[in-house]
């Protein structure tokens, strides 16, 4: 019985994080603990991919938690799906621990709480009832919490772990209104129960909302993206691998369970809401990344800008959802969860390769890094696979799943209301934007970090990563060109669940002709993931066969051309901040308020001239800034209260009483 | 039968497009040197000037990658796949459902990935200049072109190229204004993606104005040969994709007999000799734009692109 198998991995989990506390200071225990989770984490993965392609719904309920409740769990098609997500970037982000996690400073901060923080995301996955749900959320938040502060004498970590909690806090808080809500006078908190019962349009409204903050909070949706720069990149690599890769993958999940599956039949202007927060996330995020230097905060936006993209393609789903075009819905949704497939793979390889920069060089700055592909080849050659599926190019996974997305837009002229009309294709723009801004991001993150000379001498004498990252970084870049190359069986593998959520799914892929997919009709559109790459590879070999044969075979090696005057120290290289110029005076002067300011020194004054850029964060002055200054403003009005004398405390709780006495008597 | 005379219009279009290519480049330069009234370089001479590089050495750079060498090779293998689906002389190529106009498109994005990569590979400071102002360019460029594609598919109700030639040849086409939106915004791409005045300068080398020069400045021998080549298809491609798409006349229809097919090709050799004429009076008559004017430039392609789109959600018959 699959769920049995998946609770007792859970439970292994949990049982080898309090093993931890007892051995995480043992030399032996590093890979000893991470092989173990690596182990579990195969068993659970091996067991959700039986349970997605041929299983049925189960359910198992627990004498735990809250007396007249219990804890429910469930595994259908949707959980299996992500567990499957999860569990793959968990044993990933295990074997590359089994390495990496050597160079740990304070690994007893982090070996307790890594199986604890996996457990939690799977019990997510698995929960069947609100309190179980809220409490294995909370679960994974507290964990993760716990992760970012490892190492947490860092101000800036500090900083991101007070920003975190706060967000998270009120992420759950939302969550919790929002099964509030659902569950109704009666308190009936089982998802069967939620299920069977139906909203008003209004209470489906503020649910929808609620779930946008809850989940969307988490995912990193713009506007409520804040912390996700500052706390992911705070981890170590593997952790922030599995928070960027995977944790946000569970908020999707939350937020389809929700609004999919227990919310009942959607309203057509929830699809508009959708739509405009992805699309915003997708552009925000990936201008965001442009203007960072720092290589672990540009991945954790693009992170924001691929939840942007898979929430484009759950706002589609909902609005084709909301008009009755089932068929068109499943493509949308199959285009998110595939999306969701490919940045967990995609993520989690960046960051791993990002870890092994940090423990070769000691930098996450991209500035002080450069020339690594001589000195770390096989890191870069999986990071410059990551970088190119990333940026959605064929025959990488990420195009699949994009292209996905665009023939579900294609199909939206179909919807009757005006507001879908006028808002998809501008969604559709900003998504097309985005991907083009992506590729360039990525070009630059490459370029910056493993090409051109060492701008350091720590990074002239960097050395290759250790075996296992390797093995992990290849295998997910396997992984990727794989899903790239045969779309087809990923698609048919979501198939049962979009049948299950949606109550349609895409024609099967698996009988087109020549692995294509095709999602609609062959004479609509079609593509070969297979043959694109087939064709590229033959003509590439024909080409270079050629060459070799017909000309001049001969090569020298020579100074650096560069016209004629090729600049003495490689600090003068293009530098990541000189590459994104040319972007932040086309974007960012209006989205970010981006000035230049040149201090050039009088003729005659021989101190340097300086370069400095300013940029704003729009969003955290409009809306977080007023924010806390509003709580700091009512904090001090509230001070008073903590000097008062006894009698005042005991007459206030005695007035507080009667209030809520009157107000009993009233409401009854 | 069938599938031996597919097999054979996809096998020649692949090489005929290789084989032209050098050829549309030399009578562009040709055309605008006599406009100049200068004599200008015969119209063989980039062959020439290929087989020259060919003979040549590679001269690289001493920390030169891996990723340096191989590059312009990737870069020419998916440009040439680009090339090879999209319809010249006849529709009916046997291999375009392996790839549609996004994933064409997507091709040429893979290409750039390489070629900026390149151009920042020795860490030399024009190849960053030419790479950074690539990437800025093509963040406007390919959108637009993502418009575009998104105005025709909702037309011809297919991402298909074959299918949508097969739609403007038909008679339910007519005149429409989202067609005029699309076709002038995918000139606009087309010149920026090949490098063309005003947006770029193919025949300099001033430090100010350059961007493709500026990145394959250090290559030599048969890399350049082979990025080279690569230029000159991709620009071929541009001309045979807004030929196909906005004058498909004479396209041999899919499954036409032989005659067909050289009634395409004849039409199809006519129509790359006016777009070398319009493409050499019109950088004849404009001068090169300033760098940070072609963001509006782009800007402009871009917004008729989502115009034409949006129009056509609002109503098909647009």
């Amino acid at each position: 019985m699959p769920i049995g198998i998946l609770l007792w991995c859970m439970f292994a989990l949990l049982a080898l994080a309090l093993a931890a506390i007892c051995i995480a200071t043992r030399r032996y225990a590093t890979p000893i603990l991470y092989a173990a989770s690596a182990l579990i984490c195969g068993v659970a993965l091996f067991t959700a991919s039986v349970n997605l392609i041929a299983g049925s719904p189960a359910t198992l309920a627990f004498p735990l938690g809250l007396p007249w409740i219990g804890a429910h769990f469930r595994l259908d098609a949707l959980s299996s799906f992500f567990l499957v997500i999860v569990n793959l970037g968990a044993m990933a982000a295990s074997l590359y621990g089994i390495g990496y996690g050597q160079h740990e400073s304070a690994p007893a901060r982090v070996l307790p709480f890594f199986p604890a923080f996996l457990a939690g995301m799977n019990l997510v996955l698995m929960a069947d009832d609100a309190f179980t749900f809220l409490l294995s959320w909370e679960f994974m938040s507290l964990a993760s919490w716990a992760l970012v502060m490892a190492h947490h004498r860092a101000p800036e970590t500090m900083r991101a772990g007070y920003v975190y909690i706060l967000m998270a806090s009120a992420g759950t808080f939302a969550l919790l209104l929002a099964f509030g809500l659902l569950a109704g006078p009666d308190g009936s908190y089982g998802f069967a129960a939620i299920r069977a019962s139906h909203p008003t349009p209004l209470l489906a409204a503020l649910v929808l909302l609620l779930a946008l903050v809850g989940a969307g909070s988490k995912a990193g949706l713009v506007p409520l993206h804040v912390w996700l720069p500052l706390a992911h990149p705070a981890a170590p690599s593997h952790v922030s691998a599995l928070m960027s890769g995977v944790m946000t993958k569970v908020a999707i999940y939350a937020f389809i369970r929700i609004v999919f599956d227990l919310l009942g039949p959607p309203q057509w202007w929830w699809g508009i809401v959708v739509l405009m927060l992805g699309g915003a996330s997708a552009l925000m995020g990936v201008l965001y990344a442009l203007f960072q230097t720092d290589l672990k905060r540009v991945l954790a936006y693009s992170t924001i800008e691929n939840i942007g993209f898979i929430f484009v393609g759950l706002g589609l789903a909902l609005a084709f959802r909301a008009d009755g075009f089932e068929a068109a819905a499943a493509l949308a949704l199959t285009a998110a969860l595939f999306h969701a497939f490919n940045h967990s793979l995609l993520k989690s390889l960046l960051f791993f390769g990002s870890g092994a920069v940090l423990t070769a060089t000691g930098q996450r700055d991209m500035d002080a890094l450069g020339g690594l592909i001589h000195r770390m080849p096989i890191t870069a050659f999986a990071v410059l696979a990551g970088c190119f599926g990333i940026s959605a190019l064929p025959p990488f996974n990420a195009f699949a799943s994009e292209w996905l997305t665009f023939q579900a837009i294609l199909l939206s002229p179909e919807l009757p209301q005006w507001g879908l009309k006028l808002v998809v294709p501008a969604v559709g723009a900003l998504l097309a934007l985005s991907v083009a801004l992506a590729a360039a991001c990525f070009v630059r993150l490459f370029g910056i970090t493993f090409l051109g000379r060492a701008r350091t001498a720590a990074v002239a004498s960097a050395h290759e990563a250790d075996k296992f990252s390797l093995s992990a970084m290849l295998a997910l870049a396997t992984f990727c060109l794989l899903a790239g190359i045969f779309p087809g069986f990923v698609i048919d593998a979501i198939g049962p669940v979009i049948q299950d959520v949606i109550g349609a799914h895409m024609p099967t892929q698996a009988s087109v002709p020549w692995l294509s997919i095709v999602p609609i009709a062959q004479s609509r559109s079609s593509y070969n993931g297979l043959l694109v790459f087939v064709f590229i590879a033959m003509s590439a070999a024909m080409t270079a066969t050629a060459i070799h044969i017909l000309a001049s075979r001969k090569t020298r090696r020579s100074p650096i051309w560069d016209g004629g005057f090729p600049d003495a120290s490689p600090v003068l290289q293009y530098s990541a901040n000189s590459f994104a110029q040319p972007i932040r005076r086309v974007f960012g002067a209006i989205l970010f308020r981006a000035r230049e300011e040149i201090a050039m020194p009088p003729p005659g004054d021989m101190s340097p001239a300086r370069l400095q850029i300013h940029l704003q964060d729009i969003i955290w002055d409009v809306l977080y800034v007023p924010i806390a200054s509003a709580v700091g403003f009512v904090a001090d009005r509230l001070n008073i209260f903590q000097f008062l004398t006894i009698r005042r405390y005991l007459s206030l709780v005695f007035v507080a009483l009667v209030t809520l006495l009157l107000v009993l008597a009233i409401w009854r | 039968m069938a599938l031996i005379r597919d097999l054979a219009v996809q096998g020649t279009q692949m090489f005929l497009v290789v084989l032209l290519a050098p050829f549309v480049t030399g009578l562009i330069r040709k055309m605008k040197a006599r406009l100049q009234r200068r004599q200008g370089p015969p119209v063989l001479q980039p062959y020439r000037d290929l087989l020259r590089l060919m003979r040549k050495d590679v001269v690289l750079a001493d920390n030169a990658s891996w990723l340096f060498r191989a590059a312009p090779y990737l870069i020419f293998a998916a440009t040439w796949v680009a090339a090879a689906l999209v319809p010249t002389f006849g529709a009916g190529l046997l291999f375009s459902w392996s790839a549609d106009l996004i994933a064409i498109v997507a091709l040429l994005g893979s290409t750039r990935f390489f070629l900026t990569l390149a151009g920042m590979d020795v860490g030399a400071s024009f190849g960053g200049i030419g790479s950074s102002r690539e990437v800025m360019i093509a963040s406007l460029a390919e959108p637009a072109m993502i418009m575009i594609i998104f105005s025709l598919a909702l037309l011809a109700r297919s991402t298909q190229l074959s299918t949508i030639a097969e739609y403007m040849l038909s008679p339910q086409v007519g005149l429409r204004v989202t067609l005029g939106l699309a076709f002038v915004s995918l000139v606009m791409v087309g010149i920026a993606e090949n490098s063309r005045i005003p947006v770029d300068n193919p025949a300099t080398h001033l430090e100010l104005t350059m961007v493709h020069e500026a990145m394959v400045l250090e290559y030599s021998g048969r890399h350049l040969a082979v990025i080279e080549l690569a230029g000159s298809l991709k620009l071929l491609l541009y001309i045979s994709l807004i030929a196909c798409l906005f004058t498909p006349w004479g396209l041999a229809p899919v499954g036409a007999g032989w005659q067909a097919h050289a009634i395409g090709a004849t039409a199809y050799l006519a129509k790359i000799i006016m777009a070398c004429a319009a493409l050499a009076i019109f950088e004849t008559t404009i001068a090169k734009m300033r760098v940070f004017r072609v963001p509006t430039f782009l800007g402009a392609a871009l917004m008729l692109g989502l115009l034409g789109t949006l129009l056509l959600f609002v109503s098909r018959g647009l």
